[in-house]
């Protein structure tokens, strides 16, 4: 018995030492490996000496907060009045549909709208606000950035308000707590598990996007994830490629535990 | 539960407009006569035209849903697997260091899954076309599914399941007729949330593409050298209606069921 | 459980049909040996040239396309692929012919090597030519737009640094072309690899910084022709395609020299059709051919031959080929190794970087 249980797990055990633990143990070593093929830890050592890569890593920290903050307060009442939906799992996928669509097709809907003949700029002019820039700014990677992001926060934080017992909000109602009560002392905790796992999908793969920075910061905002796609994909230096990347991957583990370990 | 008010679903409206806004644009130049998104010429039907000409793009719009249907299907049992498995080890720290484990690739760059993946395939010989592509896009989706399906695992009653034994019920069974109904919703999500994640991804096929074969964001990217052909958006308006169908689709069903649902009890009630 | 595996067949049975679907769609020939890969940059030739190809001889083009030189390296480099021509720049064929991932070319089987511009044969990549056969050549140059900006005061690279073109420039996505744009503004080479002359050129970009709009690649193609920036440093390919689109557009070789950048025919080791390979390369190169490439992209052609066609009928392509006095500036890009290329990468993500 003890055997078959076992064998059923074996795909996915398989799945995480091949695609999970043998990737990481190479990008480990890679990240090793200087440009002369010998096992140094100069890339780590350049890392953390050069100015540059250091304010990279704490703006591209910066961007990734407010992108997560603001992602989750528009994502958390969205979730929240899905659950009210007669039909919330339709409304739900309304709101994953989106994502189907190309990510760089709507980033080049997004140059349309935002560019100083576009119809942000034309709706504007409405009001005597003379073409402004918005392409290239802050602004622009922000409210792109949340854009792609708020989907898939919304779906953790739906799933765990879904499974709220109804019968505590109505429990919290009797002994005369009141709406915010309610909220703040039954929803938010009990919701708190799809809040996490929500920022947890959103704040690394924000650390770590790339095409939109071009597209939409116009380089002018670069992020870790830019830094490493230059290094594999631009200079071929896969070694200081995977430095940044095991550096995020640290990041990533302390998130995590720093997340779960609230509890 | 509590009732809606008009805020909020003026609030909901607000955000699905800002949600599907870029797409409307994209759908609106489809059907202009010029060659980029910025200046609406006439109207016209020539990039459809362009588009059912174009049997190598269409070919690849075959080839991208054929991957994103294979690989989360596959993912999806395999991820169902690693939830089960995941669920009933009881030792904190061993259940952690696994949670741990399996979010590392849903959180990873896609550029270091790729190369990383690159670098794997590399040492494996194993050659680069639809069959690594594939495997990569299994492997990334895996993670997601256990996500979604852990939850409704937690959800279920271990009294349920003790009683089951219980009366006598075989592992098997237990698994079939009480386990799997309860967390198919969780399955049902793993396998669209894969399904996103594989549409979606660019940089991981971009990567382990080899010869003869290629997926639509990888097209997409390699075209847009020239800026963006309004073919893509004809192609992209199509596909989005089609899964807004799909979608639809899927809410009259639900729909039907509830009501039947409904009357069946009231039947039984009437009885 | 009955469910889900029901809609497991479902899928599959789907994934057959889309399957069988795309196999039909597949125009690749099986068996039979007349085929051409062909690695190139995405939208790098005129299509109308392919069908042409295809009639005449009856091979089957295969076109995959590639976004970068390095792109195309890694997967070279990688191997399990068979692409039978491909078509990297100057530094690159440098880069693969020191690796071993490119074949020597049989001089024999190309008929138009007599009327190649001798000055774009016999660079320091491949100073035989014996990997490599020039496909395309450019510049790196300015564009402007004389709607803000007043085309005689803007004739060199210095010229950048004026404080009224404030926030009002694109540059490319490009480390040796844009820390080279700073080097050949002091005077000095496209291949330096002293760090102090490095460090000092980079100090000198960020003093253009308060200029720089964005740092892009294709899109600035757009961006120009949608006004979005009034000055663009760009290759000259992309700035034809720009003109053509925007009459108030123009395109400027800078005065102190600039970079001349070569794309090049090479066959790679793995190619198996060697054949198709020089068949191709013999149909583009033939003049009328060479020269209705050009005007289709914007490059200029090395085929002598060719360019002499479009003055004939005096092309408006012919402004974007470099005269005989503005080549004498010209510099090539050589392969600098690891270091160096690393120097320039680190310098230009900090000049990415600085904010002010």
């Amino acid at each position: 018995m003890k055997l078959r249980k076992n064998l059923f797990m074996l795909p996915y055990l398989f799945w995480l030492l091949l695609f999970v633990i043998l990737p990481l143990i190479l990008i480990v070593v890679q990240s090793l490996i200087g440009t002369d093929g010998q096992l140094t830890l100069a890339n780590f050592v350049s890392f953390f000496t050069s100015g540059t890569y250091l304010s990279m890593t704490v703006n591209s920290f910066i961007y990734a907060l407010i992108v997560t903050v603001i992602t989750l307060v528009i994502s958390y009442p969205v979730a929240y009045i899905l659950t009210k939906l007669k039909h919330s799992q339709f409304f739900l996928l309304l709101i994953i549909l989106p994502t189907w669509i190309n990510v760089l097709l709507k980033a080049y809907a997004f140059i349309g709208l935002f560019s100083q003949s576009g119809w942000i700029n034309q709706f504007l002019g409405i009001f005597g606000i003379g073409p402004t820039q918005l392409l290239f700014t802050d602004f622009a990677f922000i409210f792109v950035a949340s854009y792609i992001e708020i989907p898939f926060m919304i779906l953790p934080i739906f799933n765990s308000l879904k499974t709220i017992n109804g019968e505590y909000i109505h429990a919290a109602n009797d002994l005369g707590a009141t709406r915010f009560q309610t909220f703040t002392k039954v929803i938010w905790p009990l919701s708190l598990d799809g809040v996490k796992s929500g920022i947890q999908s959103i704040f690394i793969p924000t650390l770590s996007l790339f095409m939109i920075t071009r597209l939409i910061g116009g380089n002018r905002v670069i992020t870790l994830g830019t830094a490493i796609e230059q290094h594999f994909l631009t200079t071929m230096n896969w070694g200081m490629g995977s430095t940044i990347g095991v550096i995020l991957m640290i990041i990533m583990i302390a998130s995590m535990k720093l997340t779960n370990g609230s509890k | 539960m509590k009732k809606k008010s008009k805020f909020e679903l003026i609030y909901l409206t607000l955000v699905m407009i800002v949600l599907y806004f870029p797409i409307f644009y994209l759908i609106y130049f489809s059907f202009s006569s010029g060659d980029s998104m910025s200046y609406f010429e006439s109207f016209t039907f020539d990039h459809y035209q362009a588009l059912l000409n174009d049997p190598r793009l269409i070919r690849i719009v075959l080839d991208t849903i054929l991957l994103a249907l294979l690989a989360s299907l596959f993912a999806t049992m395999i991820g169902t697997l690693g939830a089960l498995y995941i669920h009933q080890v009881k030792k904190k720290s061993v259940r952690n260091s696994l949670l741990s484990l399996n979010n590392i690739l849903l959180v990873s760059p896609d550029v270091i899954i790729g190369a990383s993946f690159l670098i794997l395939f590399t040492f494996a010989g194993f050659s680069l076309g639809f069959y690594s592509v594939l495997l990569s896009h299994i492997a990334f989706c895996v993670p997601i599914v256990v996500l979604m399906i852990l939850p409704k695992l937690k959800e279920i009653n271990p009294t349920l399941i003790d009683a089951a034994y219980d009366l006598g019920a075989s592992k098997y069974k237990v698994l079939s007729a009480i386990i799997l109904p309860l967390i198919t919703p969780g399955i049902l999500s793993g396998f669209f949330m894969a399904l996103t994640y594989s549409l979606d991804d660019f940089a991981v096929t971009f990567f382990l593409t080899g010869q003869g074969f290629t997926t639509l964001s990888v097209e997409i990217f390699s075209r847009a050298r020239r800026g963006i052909s309004l073919e893509i958006n004809a192609l992209s308006t199509l596909m989005f209606l089609f899964s807004l169908l799909l979608v639809i689709g899927y809410y009259f069903l639900s729909r039907y069921n509830q009501n039947r649902k409904i009357n069946n009890q009231k039947k039984k009630v009437t009885k | 459980m009955k469910k889900l595996a029901l809609l497991s067949g479902v899928i599959l049975f789907f994934c057959l049909l889309l399957g069988l679907g795309s196999s039909a769609l597949n125009e690749t020939p099986k068996e039979s040996g007349k085929v051409l890969n062909l690695y190139n940059w995405g939208d790098y030739i005129d299509p109308s040239l392919i069908s042409e190809f295809e009639s005449e001889t009856g091979y089957h083009v295969v076109y995959e396309t590639f976004d970068s030189n390095e792109s195309m390296y890694t997967k070279l480099k990688q191997g399990s692929n068979h692409y039978d021509l491909t078509i990297p720049s100057d530094y690159m064929v440098e880069k693969m012919k020191n690796d071993g991932l490119v074949q020597p070319i049989d001089k024999s089987k190309l008929n138009f090597l007599n009327e190649m511009d001798s000055s774009i044969m016999g660079l320091s990549y491949d100073s035989q030519n014996n990997y490599s056969i020039p496909y395309f050549y450019g510049t790196l140059g300015i564009v402007y737009n004389d709607q803000y900006v007043d085309g005689a005061k803007l004739q060199s690279f210095t010229d950048l640094w004026r404080v009224d073109y404030r926030h009002s420039m694109m540059l490319v996505d490009s480390a040796r072309d844009v820390i080279g744009l700073s080097l050949i503004s002091d005077g000095h080479s496209l291949n330096t690899t002293d760090n102090s002359l490095l460090k000092q050129a980079k100090e000198k970009l960020d003093k253009l910084a308060p200029n720089v709009k964005a740092i892009v690649a294709d899109e600035m193609k757009m961006y120009m022709i949608q006004n979005e920036a009034a000055i663009g440093v760009t290759w000259s390919g992309e700035a034809a395609e720009m003109l053509k689109n925007n009459e108030h557009l123009h395109y400027v070789i800078p005065k102190e020299g600039s970079n001349l950048w070569v794309d090049n025919f090479v066959i790679p080791k793995s190619a198996q059709h060697s054949d198709a390979a020089y068949a191709f390369m013999n149909f583009m190169m033939r003049p009328e051919n060479a020269a209705k490439n050009s005007v289709y992209l914007g490059y200029s052609t090395p085929n002598v031959l060719a360019k002499q066609e479009l003055e004939k009928t005096q092309d408006p392509v012919l402004a974007f080929y470099p005269t005989a006095d503005q080549m004498k500036h010209l510099e090539v890009f050589e392969d600098l190794g690891q270091d160096a290329v690393q120097t320039y990468n680190d310098l230009f993500l900090e000049f990415k970087m600085y904010r002010n």
